[in-house]
């Protein structure tokens, strides 16, 4: 039973590293770098959902999906403007420059945010209906945990939809397979690269929101850490790989579970580090990402 | 027959010495900041080799420090005790081997860290040094026998003017004469083109794991220094932030451009003081407040307040000025020729 509990938890926590990780590699898949500010997004997610959470009743269905939908929202549009105002300008540069940007953009988001939300924790209001279910076996499933999951399965299912069947995610796949055979198409790349910033950025909209239902402090710096291990879960699934990103945060979810019930809870952050250095070394592509070599 | 920069070495080492002779009749305030000054610019020098030199991103050079500054106050809080009577109670003859004992664990570490990483490139490299900046953190918060999270006191007070600014001078010696020498050229091969260097027959893993070695090495030295002269150690001194200030000294200063990098590192030492002082200053932030309270009208305390925070806050300029030199000056900010100069 012990060990269905923590599954439970860990599959819980493992949802959440997958919403975040997809944004991380759709925005690998298209432009080929590693978005850091896609974390602060995620903060940026959690305060729009306890700003919006504060207006309207909590404790409501409908109210805690109007957040959730609203900070969603909000974020796909702030992803959109980064991408315009700091990535745009440096299109064709050096990984290194687009890369150093990105640090640039998560300090400022986090420092900015510090300014201006305070560097004190905020307790999260309570979105959704509390209950917990307790089975015959003695599993303790909370509703904000079964809300998880529903909210995750439903994203998934709509980027599987978005990405597999409509015009604009045929265009992106195109454009993840060869940017300049997708212009000669007739794609336009810089709306294609603007509507994946604005799904990714949503995705991890949802991700905060979900984290700080379960862990309801937030902090302007709350994003690094889950932002990097939801990035370790990107690689571990192979980056670029919609359904890889999703395995591998469902794996660091357990994984992280896992050595936290084993007694080595001071450790937990540096696990998913650890997991990234072994994924690198003995396998790059990732578990379902296929192995490139280099062409000059 | 010694060359030229040689003789600029020693120079500098000498004058070093001698403006360390009186220190006691300077400013404490003014040797706090130049102290700084020399400690960053061994940091910033160091990373040039590995980020500007060879092109490798690394995110964790505050980790090689954190190892030194542990490594050498671990020696002199320690051993001191049974070593400093058996150099006739001189630190100056204790200190050198404990920064150098510092140093051989950093360069050991970025063996470690070098090695396996060092197949991976861009980006993929600068998480996983980024990771191992954050193990580093995280196994020493863990160790309570050197004060864990709580941090390391005690240490004794050996830094001053010769030692920082003779580490100064004599990293950036290093790092110049090895990039300069025919053996060094590798260094910029690997950066400019890893493919087209390895078909000239460079073993470019070679040259990244040396680049890390000698700039963890150096890391580590600047980190017993800093420690010696804080006298006070913590793990979380240590973390991302630290490495991103060493990251923007080399950006600002322009990748792989020596005398950028310690303009740089010198100004950034110097600015969080400037800051400082530019927040206290009534006149000066009067713009600023009335800015601010176009935003907040009705509170003119708050928006001083708030102005305060954003001059005291250096990591939001850090961030404006990264995100602005890449989009507009990615060769760095003091450099005015558009190729990289490595003399």
């Amino acid at each position: 039973m012990e060990y269905l509990q923590q599954l439970i938890n860990g599959l819980s926590l493992g949802a959440i590293y997958a919403l975040i990780a997809l944004g991380y590699t759709m925005v690998y898949g298209v432009l080929r770098f590693i978005n850091f500010a896609h974390s602060d997004v995620f903060m940026l997610g959690a305060f729009a959902g306890y700003y919006l959470g504060r207006e309207l009743p909590a404790g409501t269905l409908g109210g805690g999906l109007f957040v959730l939908l609203g900070a969603m929202v909000i974020c796909a549009i702030l992803g959109v403007v980064i991408e315009k105002l700091a990535y745009r300008p440096l299109r064709g540069r050096s990984t290194l420059t687009v890369l150093i940007t990105a640090i640039g953009i998560s300090l400022l988001l986090q420092n900015t945010g510090q300014l201006i939300f305070g560097a004190n924790p905020k307790s999260f209001p309570k979105l959704f209906p509390q209950q917990n279910f307790t089975t015959t076996g003695g599993l303790v499933i909370s509703s904000d945990q079964i809300t998880v999951f529903v909210v995750t399965l439903v994203l998934l299912a709509a980027l599987h939809y978005i990405v597999m069947k409509t015009r604009i995610g045929t265009a992106m796949r195109a454009l993840s397979f060869n940017p300049t055979a997708a212009s000669l198409v007739g794609i336009n790349n810089d709306r294609v690269i603007s509507f994946t910033f604005a799904l990714g950025s949503s995705l991890a909209a949802a991700g905060g929101i979900l984290y700080a239902l379960n862990y309801p402090s937030i902090d302007p710096l709350m994003g690094t850490l889950p932002g990097l291990k939801a990035f370790v879960a990107a690689v571990l699934g192979g980056i670029g790989n919609i359904p890889g990103a999703a395995l591998g945060g469902v794996l660091i979810g357990l994984i992280e579970t896992a050595v936290v019930a084993a007694g080595g809870s001071t450790y937990r952050d540096a696990v998913a580090f650890a997991v990234l250095i072994l994924i690198l070394l003995l396998r790059p592509a990732g578990l379902l990402g296929k192995f490139q070599t280099e062409k000059v | 027959m010694l060359s030229r920069s040689q003789y600029y070495l020693i120079a500098a080492l000498v004058v070093a010495f001698g403006a360390s002779w009186f220190s006691r009749s300077y400013n404490p305030y003014f040797l706090d900041i130049a102290l700084t000054c020399g400690i960053n610019i061994t940091l910033a020098v160091s990373l040039n080799l590995i980020n500007g030199y060879t092109g490798q991103f690394s995110l964790g050079h505050a980790g090689f420090m954190a190892l030194g500054a542990y490594s050498a106050s671990l020696m002199t809080t320690n051993f001191g005790g049974t070593l400093l009577p058996l150099v006739g109670g001189q630190s100056w003859m204790l200190f050198p081997l404990a920064l150098y004992v510092g140093g051989l664990v950093a360069a050991i570490a970025g063996l470690l860290v070098g090695g396996p990483s060092l197949r991976l490139k861009g980006d993929y490299l600068a998480i996983v040094t980024l990771g191992f900046g954050e193990i580093i953190r995280v196994i020493l918060q863990n160790i309570d026998a050197i004060g864990a999270s709580r941090g390391m006191i005690g240490i004794p007070s050996y830094t001053n003017l010769f030692w920082t600014f003779g580490l100064a001078a004599i990293t950036i010696y290093t790092v110049w004469a090895l990039v300069n020498s025919t053996y060094g050229r590798g260094f910029i091969a690997v950066c400019d083109d890893e493919v087209a260097a390895e078909a000239m027959g460079i073993n470019t893993t070679r040259y990244k794991i040396t680049a890390f070695v000698v700039g963890a090495f150096f890391a580590g030295l600047a980190g017993g220094a800093y420690a010696h002269f804080k006298q006070y150690i913590a793990p979380q001194g240590f973390g991302f932030d630290k490495s991103i200030e060493i990251v923007v000294m080399v950006i600002l200063g322009g990748m792989g451009r020596m005398p950028g990098v310690i303009l740089a590192a010198v100004l950034l030492s110097i600015l969080p003081e400037a800051l400082r002082w530019f927040a206290k200053s009534d006149e000066l932030t009067h713009i600023i407040r009335v800015l601010f309270s176009w935003l907040s009208p009705e509170n003119y305390a708050v928006a001083a307040a708030k102005t305060k925070e954003v001059f005291e806050n250096r990591m939001i300029l850090y961030a404006i000025l990264i995100i602005v030199l890449m989009i507009v000056r990615p060769q760095g900010l003091f450099t005015w020729t558009g190729k990289r100069k490595t003399t």
